[in-house]
C-alpha cells in the first residue's frame, strides 16, 4: 500500500480472501471440464492449421469428428494422436482432412497404445508451446532494442475499418502520432462465432475479423513502425467470446502483446454460458501467462449499463475476482490490465472528485497492476466541444492517479467512427495533459478525512458487503441471480453450453499439463 | 403549420454575434500536405460551400499528406422556415426508462420478444446488435430493458421452430433478421415466415411480425406480410419504442 487513501489493510486482505472464496468453486469447475474451443486450441498448438473450402477451420472439423466417435470428455489429444500413430503419419492437418471426409474412426486407446498416443501428443503440443516461448523472447529483444514508451500511462488507440489492409496504414499513422498500443476492434458478433475465421479479411461489421493472418500482418507492420518511431509499439486484440482459448493461442503464436480477456464479460453481455466461459477463460489465461501477454479486463462495461456512482463497488468486486482468476492461472501482477472507466454523469455534483476517488482506489488496491483506464462514452452527447473537455478531464484523472494504460477518448464518441482528425485532436489532448501534468500523481495526495478518501473507503466497504453476499451463495448463483450488471445468467443456459464436457477419469490435455508444470 | 403560413416569409441566416451576420464555423480535413496551396484549397472548398469571405483560422498537418482546417466565415445561403419539411417518425422515440414504465403501467406484465435469423442465414450480427445487452452504437440491446422478456434463438432457425417458440414464449413480437440477400433469400424467407404465422395463429393472436436487415425496402411491409421493416442503421431504442407504440400506445388508442 502506498497509503494515499488510508485503506484499512485488514479490510483489503478480507476482500481478497472473499474473492478467493467466491472464485475457488469456479476454478474447480474449470479444472474438471473441457470445451470444444479448449480442445481446438490444443490442436492448434499441435500444428493443425487452415480451413476447409467453406471456411470452417480443420481444428473444428477434427474436434467434431473425435467428439462424434468418443465424446469430448477424454480430451481430443489422445484419440487424435492414437489415430495418427495408427496411420504412421505426423501430419495432423492431413488427419483432420481425412477425418472430415469420414475416412478415419477415432477410439480412446488404453494401455501401451494410450501411452504412445500421449507421448506423441505431448511432443507435438510441446513444439507449439515452444513457438510461443520463442515469440515471447523475441518481444523481450525488440523491447530492449526499441525501448518502452517514455511515459506512463501508455497511450492506447483503436483502429477499426473492417479491412486489414486499411487498418495497417491507420495503425502506423497512429503510432507516428504517439500511440504506444494499437487495438484492432473485432467485427461485431465475432465473439459469438464458434470458430476462428481464416486468412486476411477485408470486410467486417464495425471492426475487423480477428484471424491468425490478420494478427501476423498487423504485428509485422507495427514492427516496422517500432523501428521507425524508436519505441516498441504494442498490439492488442480480443480473447473473448466462444473462441477465447484459440484467440489466446493465436495471439501467443503471432506475438500479440495485450488481449482483452474478462472473466465475466461474455456471460453478462453476450449471454455465453457461464461454465463455458470460465473453462475457456482459465485455459486462455494460462496461455497468456506463458506468452507474456498483458490482459485487459472489462469492468468499464458495467458502468455503461449501470450507474457509475451507485455501482462503483461492482467494478472493485470484479477487479478482485479477475485478479484471483488471473493469479490462479499463473499471470503475474504486471500482466493485469484491470479495467475501470470515467463514466460518472458530468451533471452529478463533484463528479470529477468521485472519479478521482474511484480511480485512486483501483490504483491503491492493485499497486503493481498496469490498470486500464477507459474514457467516457455513456455521457458523450454529440457535442464534440464538450466531449473534448470531458476527455481532457479524463486524461487529467489518469495522470493524477497513475494509470498504466490510457485508452484515448474520442470527442466524436457516439457520433461517427473516429475520423483521422478526431484521432489527431484526441491524441493532442492526451499529449497536452501528460506533458503539462504527467508527474502530478507524485504530488496528488488527497487530504486525510476529505471527500476523496471518504468516498474511496465507502466504495471499498460496499465491495466487501457484496463479496460477503456472494460468499453466502456461490459466484455461479450470484451470476444466475443478476448480481452483476442487471443480467440473470443461469449456469445451464446461454450460448456454447453444448460445447462443454466434464472430464472423464482419463482426460488428457498435454497443453494444460505443460503450462501447469511450468507455473 | 403556423397561423401566419402563406402570409409572412420567415427567412433566417446563421447568427455569429450580430443578427444577420451569417457567420459559421466548419472544420474538415483535406488529403494534401500543409502549405500555402493547401490553405488556398481550404478557402476554395469553403467558398464552394457558400462561405464567402472564408477565413482559415487554423491549419495543422496530420501525418503524411493530410491537413486539418478550421474555417470561419460568412455563409451566403438563406433559410426559409416556411418551406422546411420534416418527415415525422410515426412513433415517439422513448428512453429505456420510459419504455419500461409504459410497459409496466399499461401492459402490467413483461412484453415477450422472440428473435432469430431464419433460413440458412448465419449472420447474427443484426439480431445480436438489437437484442444483446452489448447493443450497438452506444445503445444497449433489448435484453437490457427490464420489462422486456427476450428470447434470442440465434442463427439458422427454421420457420416451424420459430413459430413453436413464439407460441411457447407467448411472444408479443417476433423479430427476424436477414443479412444474406443472395437470390433474394431475405424476401423468400420473410414471406415464408409471415405465411407460417398466418397459418398457425388467428389474426388477433398473432405476434407483431418485424423484420430487419441492411437490404430491405422499408415500404414493402404489405408485400412481405409483416407489420414493420427496419433498414440499415436501426438501433435497439427505435425497435423498443416501436414495440411500445404498436403493442400498447396505439392499440389502446384504437380500443
Amino acid at each position: 500500500m502506498t497509503g494515499k487513501l488510508d485503506l484499512d489493510p485488514v479490510l483489503v486482505a478480507r476482500a481478497r480472501e472473499l474473492a478467493r472464496r467466491a472464485g475457488q468453486p469456479v476454478v474447480d469447475l474449470a479444472r474438471s471440464h473441457t470445451t470444444v474451443s479448449v480442445e481446438r486450441a490444443v490442436l492448434r498448438l499441435a500444428g493443425v492449421s487452415g480451413a476447409d473450402p467453406d471456411g470452417i477451420p480443420w481444428v473444428n472439423r477434427l474436434v467434431d469428428a473425435v467428439a462424434a466417435d468418443v465424446g469430448l470428455g477424454h480430451g481430443v489429444a489422445v484419440p487424435v494422436f492414437d489415430a495418427l500413430v495408427g496411420e504412421g503419419s505426423t501430419d495432423v492437418t492431413l488427419l483432420a482432412q481425412k477425418a472430415a471426409a469420414g475416412s478415419v474412426r477415432f477410439t480412446q486407446p488404453t494401455g501401451r497404445a494410450a501411452t504412445a498416443a500421449r507421448s506423441a501428443a505431448r511432443k507435438a503440443v510441446g513444439a507449439g508451446i515452444r513457438r510461443i516461448d520463442r515469440r515471447r523472447a523475441e518481444r523481450d529483444r525488440l523491447v530492449k532494442r526499441h525501448g518502452d514508451p517514455a511515459q506512463r500511462p501508455w497511450i492506447y488507440l483503436i483502429v477499426a475499418t473492417g479491412d486489414i489492409y486499411e487498418d495497417i496504414p491507420q495503425a502506423q499513422a497512429a503510432a507516428r502520432a504517439g500511440a504506444d498500443v494499437i487495438a484492432v476492434i473485432r467485427s461485431t458478433g465475432q465473439s459469438l462465432l464458434d470458430y476462428v475465421p481464416e486468412g486476411a479479411t477485408r470486410e467486417g461489421f464495425a471492426g475487423t475479423y480477428a484471424t491468425q493472418e490478420n494478427f501476423r500482418l498487423m504485428r509485422a507492420a507495427l514492427d516496422e513502425s517500432s523501428k521507425e518511431v524508436g519505441r516498441y509499439v504494442r498490439l492488442t486484440n480480443y480473447a473473448s467470446g466462444l473462441c477465447m482459448p484459440e484467440m489466446a493461442t493465436l495471439a501467443g503464436l503471432e506475438r500479440l502483446d495485450m488481449m482483452l480477456n474478462d472473466s465475466m464479460y461474455g456471460i453478462l453481455f453476450r449471454d455465453i454460458n457461464p461454465v463455458r466461459t470460465f473453462v475457456d477463460q482459465r485455459f486462455s489465461r494460462q496461455v497468456h501467462a506463458r506468452a507474456g501477454i498483458i490482459i485487459n479486463t472489462g469492468e468499464d462495461n458495467y458502468l455503461t449499463t449501470a450507474d457509475a456512482v451507485d455501482e462503483a463497488h461492482t467494478v472493485t468486486v470484479s477487479q478482485l475476482l479477475n485478479e484471483f482468476f488471473a493469479h490462479e492461472a499463473g499471470l503475474a501482477d504486471w500482466q493485469l490490465g484491470l479495467g475501470h472507466a470515467f463514466e460518472i454523469n458530468p451533471e452529478v455534483p463533484e463528479s470529477f472528485r468521485l472519479e478521482l476517488a474511484h480511480a485512486l482506489l483501483a490504483r491503491e488496491l492493485f499497486p503493481d497492476a498496469p490498470l486500464k483506464w477507459m474514457p467516457p462514452t455513456k455521457h458523450m452527447t454529440g457535442d464534440v466541444f464538450r466531449g473534448n473537455l470531458l476527455d481532457g478531464f479524463f486524461n487529467l484523472a489518469g495522470a493524477l492517479t497513475g494509470q498504466g494504460i490510457l485508452l484515448v477518448g474520442m470527442m466524436t464518441e457516439a457520433v461517427v467512427t473516429p475520423w483521422l482528425s478526431d484521432r489527431d485532436i484526441a491524441v493532442q489532448n492526451v499529449r497536452y495533459v501528460l506533458g503539462a501534468a504527467g508527474g502530478l500523481h507524485e504530488d496528488f495526495v488527497p487530504a486525510p478525512g476529505g471527500f476523496i478518501r471518504r468516498r474511496a473507503n465507502q466504495v471499498l466497504g460496499e465491495a466487501l458487503d457484496l463479496l460477503e453476499r456472494i460468499g453466502e451463495q456461490t459466484l455461479l448463483t450470484a451470476i444466475a441471480e443478476g448480481t452483476f450488471g442487471i443480467m440473470k445468467r443461469p449456469a445451464d443456459r446461454g450460448k456454447g453450453l453444448a460445447g462443454v464436457a466434464a472430464h472423464e477419469a482419463d482426460y488428457c490435455n498435454p497443453a494444460t499439463d505443460i503450462l501447469e508444470a511450468a507455473a | 403549420m403556423s397561423e401566419h403560413s402563406g402570409v409572412s416569409k420567415q427567412i433566417v441566416r446563421p447568427y455569429g454575434d450580430t443578427t444577420g451576420d451569417g457567420m459559421v464555423q466548419v472544420s474538415f480535413t483535406l488529403p494534401v500536405s500543409h502549405d500555402k496551396r493547401a490553405e488556398g484549397a481550404a478557402v476554395q472548398l469553403a467558398n464552394k460551400m457558400g462561405v464567402d469571405p472564408a477565413m482559415v483560422v487554423h491549419a495543422k498537418p496530420m501525418g503524411d499528406g493530410f491537413t486539418f482546417f478550421v474555417v470561419y466565415g460568412r455563409v451566403n445561403h438563406l433559410v426559409d422556415l416556411n418551406v422546411v419539411q420534416v418527415v415525422e417518425r410515426d412513433f415517439a422515440l422513448l428512453s429505456a426508462k420510459d419504455v419500461n414504465t409504459v410497459i409496466k403501467q399499461r401492459l402490467r406484465r413483461k412484453l415477450s420478444v422472440v428473435g432469430a435469423c431464419i433460413g440458412t442465414d448465419a449472420h447474427t450480427v443484426g439480431i445480436d446488435a438489437i437484442l444483446n445487452v452489448k447493443g450497438i452504437a452506444g445503445e444497449k440491446g433489448l435484453e437490457y430493458y427490464r420489462e422486456l422478456k427476450v428470447t434470442n434463438m440465434g442463427a439458422q432457425v427454421s420457420v416451424p421452430e420459430l413459430v413453436e417458440t413464439a407460441r411457447a414464449e407467448r411472444a408479443d413480437a417476433v423479430l427476424v433478421s436477414q443479412v444474406v440477400t443472395q437470390r433474394d433469400a431475405h424476401l423468400h424467407n420473410t414471406r415464408e415466415m409471415s405465411a407460417a404465422f398466418r397459418e398457425a395463429m388467428p389474426a388477433g393472436r398473432r405476434p407483431l411480425l418485424i423484420v430487419g436487415g441492411p437490404r430491405f425496402d422499408e415500404t414493402m411491409t404489405d408485400e412481405l406480410g409483416v407489420d414493420r421493416i427496419f433498414g440499415r442503421g436501426t438501433t435497439p431504442g427505435e425497435v423498443a419504442s416501436y414495440l411500445v407504440h404498436a403493442l400498447i400506445t396505439q392499440r389502446k388508442a384504437m380500443a
